[in-house]
């Protein structure tokens, strides 16, 4: 199928990739982001000129403010409307509101459509990547990659970069307009600002790792409860709710110190940041009052280079915290790489084109052995005829489940290894999709998704037939459960639902594969959870629904497989008798000596 | 499709499937005096954190009277005259600023962990009395997310939210105030926008409150969608399903996507126009001022400082307002946690028992008689809390120590309740259940707990070593004694394999051994207990033949001279058992020896016929 993407994404390319719809929106953020903050600049410089040229007569206003003026009638006049100038003020202040509301808009656009575009590969990507990757990677920490790193992906993009740009900008243009007041305030102003950003920095960075360790103690916490909450019969049951309750607490006070400490370092970090800002408006604001003394300065240049300043302070310190944080940026979009990079099925073990049709079902010469070198199967041949049942017994770790697992090529058979074919087909050539569609199986411990109990049976089906749905229910024995639910068919299962027994989950299971209606079916242990009553009564109504069909039965109970065409009994990976029933108990061998215990 | 059809299909999935909304709770001064017994003790601590902060913010709101200062006495005067002792108060305005700011600060994160840390030990206690009924009425993640996250938020509710409100509402009323002061006829025109930008706020802050629960709401959905993706691939594989369960995680970053940008719309809507109220207030002030300064009312100085008063005076009243929508939504973490707290446990020892026996926490280990394993049910009727239907009408039965009972019965058919009623995780609705010839309600719960072995169908292990679990039977057992407990139900040989043999961790929850080693190990952990009575619910899971006859073995073993209750699924070890009780629809419908049964041709007999030809040569 897609074979051509086998280059790697590194750091650069991955961001490319991510932002190529939403990077427009982006820069048409920043730049309507610098338009209001211009326009937040022109504020203090109306008031400026206003104080000074309106109600005094300093007369130190460029040529271009004056001409101004004199377009708005002059000062005598101004002097007399001065509601033009508020109006002015109101104006300016309405064009940099709507310029703001945009530029949050447009950017929220643009990162809303990143984070999206993040999550979609990544899901989609997931969900094609081999079964040895699963079982390489801890759920929990891919559900982390997923989650919180996209989450900070997002950030460094849409708040960090962009912030970047905003402030470099604002104290660019802050710069600017003090310069222009008056070049040595300005120049004390821009002194503070690298001393407060490298502090802040400093700091952030200083504290990024105490604030690691208390996440980790929480987590510790967390599951202290949860471990608690879960084993809660056994906790009572042993006695131990003093010991429970000295560990909890232990770890409880433990987390608080920690993070009041961290407090601490805190609160000292805000206030001397507070010192070091409230000595710089101090400053600004002794020595402009001494040059407006000495006549360097105007009363409205004076309050303007008061207002600048105040505008800076907030941004800069932010800024230490923004650059810190960028750092943790790379690692997020590192781990991200780390999925989107992983070949996914059909690139690292090629994929056939192949429509699989039929039953007949040949290994020749298998032999597997998981990564580990532990061999599972050893030299077996088997041929199962379309519409016939074959039992597979044997102890756990005999292999038996890797039979299943192989045919659909959930792992995939490496070369040299033998041959699988199903309906002729060898099924290294056949498209996976379509021979999972057509291989349908009960996995030894069954899956629900988290939605109601009619999806989760119907779910390979577009459309509902509500009398299929009712011969499934009823074959796999749940009609009884399910009437019992109010809900009923409707009733919501899995992660945030109703949550069904080890039993109620198989046979929601079988239901789900009679539905399929596959022409091979293959039940992998499934009825383990179900009592011996229930099972003798499902294993009638799928012999009654499954003819015509290839069944491979596969399980610890004699009873379950007593009734097949052929039955095999796995031993150490290989096949160590085979034969029917009364074939195999006549041998008094392993069969026989299963069937023993298990009669009691 | 559309984009605007799109956004009204998407709803359907994402709200049908939403069944834990949140809710909204609406409590009397924000749920703070059901907090009381809890904050007692920080009270003193609250109320300095409350005058500091308001000191903290009448400094801040000073700073402009010194510009109106150096302008009107150094700028307007143009004399340099008193600068030094300007200066010198100004740094000591800025040092004590900067220490009361530490200070508060400082306090409000003490006050939100001690608060939170007391919180979520009162919470973790209480549930280690509180009685079954709760924990099967409510699921695990709930109660977790009780004792981790109410209490996080309400430690902050109680330091940091409070301190917002104090320190900016007094920021607002010391800014008016010394507007007031300095021209009150100028004030009037600021203060008169002061109720119009809160009625704005509030406005926009219920809509952005609203949106902003369904974005959390998403967010959970979203993760679960991955969660789903992952830990379900093998079964998304198998069932070839990938293209419908990626087009639904579609829809729900679609649905993520629109909601997101429309909470960005209110919010940006939300502080543009609180920015544009300011602006009005400077311009009113530039006219208003500027008129009266002209007049030579007021001086510049004081004009300037009305003029940054009047840019500062908008934004805290946003903040307040914000502050106040969150208290709104903590109610409902403070509602849910006070009622875990106030839940009262169905199953109590009596005061009289407790100062016998002491209680869960204290126990008085050395007024505690021997429990011989004599076990009676005299005339018990039963109902479970959450139901109105007895699943036990004057119901008898004698075991004298020593006796094994067989529980059979179909999956459902409430065969835990007995083996809940002699562990006393429930008790009876009429009735007595005897403990070696006395009420069990006359001996504290503890102490029957220390006297039952316990092992679940699903065994439940703790993350640690095998050594630390096998030690929650009996924190005393020497090495020794676990390994003769692990030989007894030969599970010797399997801890031997194990790479770190004792010191092995079991991963969480126990989940790197198999469910038959599992099991198992549970059956160690109480033998090691050394119970006179013990409790065995039947694995039906899969195990395979060699481990479940080494189980049955095991079961013999434990259940040897002991009083045992099994929830049997065996044929061997129901056969074996000394009375078998069939329940059926929550009943006991027959009682007996094995041999009893079968010659009654009933129920029973039926069972044991069909697990018996089960099998057989079909």
């Amino acid at each position: 199928m897609n074979k051509e993407r086998k280059i790697k994404f590194n750091r650069v390319s991955m961001i490319a990739y991510f932002i190529k719809g939403s990077k427009r929106f982006f820069a048409l953020g920043v730049i309507l982001s610098l338009l209001a903050a211009f326009l937040d600049m022109i504020s203090p410089k109306l008031v400026q000129y206003t104080v000074d040229e309106v109600l005094k007569e300093e007369q130190a206003a460029p040529a271009y403010v004056m001409e101004g003026m004199e377009l708005l009638g002059g000062r005598l006049y101004l002097r007399e409307h001065l509601y033009l100038i508020a109006i002015l003020v109101i104006l300016t202040a309405l064009v940099a509101a709507v310029c703001r509301y945009l530029y949050r808009v447009v950017n929220s656009i643009g990162s809303e459509r990143l984070i999206k575009t993040i999550r979609d590969k990544l899901f989609v990507h997931i969900e094609h990547l081999p079964s040895s990757w699963y079982q390489q990677n801890h759920t929990g920490d891919i559900l982390q990659r997923c989650t919180s790193d996209v989450e900070t992906v997002k950030m460094f993009v849409s708040e960090q970069m962009t912030a970047l740009f905003r402030v470099g900008m604002l104290i660019a243009l802050a710069m600017y307009f003090m310069l222009g007041i008056n070049k040595k305030l300005a120049l004390i102003s821009a002194a503070f600002i690298p001393v407060v950003i490298l502090y802040s920095l400093f700091f952030h960075n200083r504290i990024s790792s105490s604030f690691k360790l208390a996440d980790e103690e929480e987590g510790r916490l967390s599951a202290i409860a949860q471990e608690n909450l879960t084993g809660v019969r056994v906790v009572r049951a042993f006695g131990r709710e003093s010991f429970e309750r000295e560990r909890f607490e232990k770890q409880n006070e433990g987390y608080t110190k920690m993070w009041i400490r961290l407090m601490a370092w805190l609160s000292a970090f805000w206030c001397s940041n507070d010192l070091i800002t409230g000595l710089q408006i101090m400053l600004i604001l002794v020595t402009g009052a001494v040059f407006c003394v000495r006549g360097e300065l105007t009363p409205g240049g004076y309050i303007a280079i008061v207002s600048y300043n105040g505008m800076l302070a907030w941004p800069v310190r932010e800024l230490g915290r923004v650059i810190s944080d960028m750092s943790k940026a790379g690692v997020a979009v590192d781990r991200i790489r780390y999925i989107c990079n992983s070949l996914t099925e059909d690139e690292a073990e090629g994929s056939g084109d192949k429509e699989i049709k039929g039953g007949d079902i040949v290994f020749e010469n298998v032999s597997f052995s998981y990564e580990d070198d532990r061999e599972v199967l050893k030299d077996i041949n088997l041929r199962i005829k379309e519409g016939s049942t074959l039992g597979i017994i044997g102890a756990t770790g005999s292999g038996k489940s890797t039979f299943a697992a192989l045919m659909n090529r959930i792992y995939e058979l490496p070369e040299n290894c033998g041959k699988i074919s199903v309906g002729g087909i060898d099924i290294k050539e056949a498209d996976r999709h379509s021979l999972r569609k057509h291989i349908s199986m009960v996995l030894q411990e069954p899956y629900l998704f988290s939605r109601t109990l009619k999806e989760n049976i119907a779910i390979t089906k577009a459309e509902v037939k509500e009398k299929e749905l009712e011969r499934a229910v009823s074959a796999a024995q749940l009609k009884s459960t399910i009437e019992k639910f109010t809900d009923g068919y409707e009733t919501f299962v899995g992660e945030r639902g109703v949550t069904l027994s080890g039993g109620q989950k198989q046979r929601t299971a079988i239901a789900q594969v009679i539905m399929n209606d596959a022409p091979v079916m293959i039940f992998d242990d499934s009825l383990s959870a179900v009592d011996m009553e229930t099972d003798a009564k499902i294993r009638k109504a799928i012999k009654e629904k499954t003819k015509g069909k290839t069944l491979i039965l596969i399980s610890h109970r004699i009873a379950t497989v007593q009734d097949a065409d052929e039955i095999i009994v796995m031993d150490k990976g290989r096949i160590a008798e085979r034969g029917t029933h009364a074939e195999l108990l006549e041998k008094h061998g392993i069969y026989r000596e299963i069937y023993e215990i298990q009669q009691g | 499709m559309p984009s605007c059809l799109k956004s009204t299909a998407f709803t359907g999935r994402y709200m049908r499937y939403n069944r834990d909304k949140e809710e909204t709770v609406s409590l009397p001064f924000f749920g703070v005096p059901k907090l009381i017994p809890y904050i007692r003790k920080y009270v003193p601590w609250i109320i300095t954190m409350v005058i500091l902060g308001m000191f903290a913010s009448l400094i801040d709101s000073a700073v402009p009277l010194m510009q109106r200062f150096a302008l009107d006495n150094f700028v307007g005067k143009k004399t340099l005259e008193g600068l030094k002792v300007f200066i010198i108060f100004y740094v000591l305005m800025i040092v004590v600023y900067m220490i009361v700011n530490f200070f508060t600060t400082y306090l409000c994160g003490k006050v939100e962990m001690s608060v939170d840390r007391d919180l979520r030990n009162a919470a973790f206690n209480h549930l280690q009395e509180l009685s079954f009924s709760y924990f099967n009425q409510n699921n695990v993640g709930y109660i977790h997310a009780r004792v981790m996250s109410d209490t996080g938020k309400i430690g902050v509710m109680m330091a940091w939210r409070l301190m917002d409100i104090v320190w900016h509402g007094s920021y607002v009323i010391f800014c008016l105030i010394m507007m007031f002061i300095l021209n009150w006829k100028l004030a009037l025109w600021v203060a008169v926008l002061v109720p119009l930008v809160t009625v704005l706020i509030s406005v926009f802050q219920k809509k952005l409150v609203k949106l902003n629960r369904q974005i959390r709401e998403l967010n959970s959905t979203i993760t679960s969608d991955f969660n789903e993706g992952i830990s379900g691939a093998k079964a998304i594989k198998t069932l070839a399903v990938e293209d419908r369960i990626y087009g639904d995680f579609r829809e729900d970053t679609e649905q993520m996507r629109s909601r997101s940008i429309k909470a960005t719309h209110y919010s940006s809507l939300f502080t543009s126009s609180v920015m544009m109220v300011s602006s009005i207030a400077l311009g009113l002030v530039l006219w208003r001022g500027g008129i009266i300064t002209l007049n030579g009312v007021i001086e510049i100085g004081t004009l300037s400082a009305f003029l940054t008063y009047s840019l500062h005076l908008m934004e805290p009243i946003q903040w307040i307002v914000m502050t106040i929508s969150e208290l709104i939504s903590v109610q409902v973490n403070v509602e849910r946690l006070t009622r875990l707290l106030e839940t009262k446990t169905e199953v109590a020892d009596t005061e009289e028992v407790i100062a016998k026996y002491g209680g869960t926490f204290d126990p008085k280990r050395e007024n505690w008689e021997e429990l011989e394993g004599d076990v009676e049910f005299e005339d018990v009727s039963f109902h479970y809390p959450d139901g109105e239907e007895y699943v036990l009408e004057h119901f008898n039965l004698k075991v004298p120590k020593g006796t094994n009972v067989a529980i059979v019965g179909e999956t459902g058919a409430g065969k835990s309740t007995l083996v809940n009623l002699v562990c006393r995780f429930f008790e009876p609705t009429e009735g007595r259940v005897l403990i070696d010839g006395r009420d069990a309600r006359e001996r504290s719960i503890l102490w029957l707990h220390s006297n039952i072995g316990y092992v679940l169908q699903t065994p439940h292990l703790f993350s640690g070593s095998i050594r630390e679990n096998l030690k929650y039977g009996n924190p005393e057992a020497t090495d020794e004694e676990i390994w003769d407990a692990l030989k007894k139900v030969c599970a010797d040989e399997i801890v031997k394999n194990m790479k770190q043999d004792l010191d092995t961790d079991v991963g969480e929850g126990g989940d790197s051994l198999s469910t038959g080693e599992k099991q198992l190990i549970s059956f160690a952990r109480a033998l090691l207990a050394d119970p006179a009575i013990l409790v065995l619910d039947e694995a039906t899971a899969s195990i395979d033949t060699v481990t479940e006859k080494r189980l049955q073995d095991a079961i013999k073993t434990v259940t040897k001279g002991r009083t045992s209750f099994m929830i049997a699924h065996r044929l061997s070890t129901i056969v074996d058992a000394d009375i078998i009780l069939l329940v059926s629809d929550g009943k006991i419908k027959e009682r007996g020896t094995h041999k009893e049964l079968l010659e009654k041709k009933g129920a029973y007999y039926e069972l044991y016929m069909s697990m018996k030809t089960g099998m057989e040569i079909g």
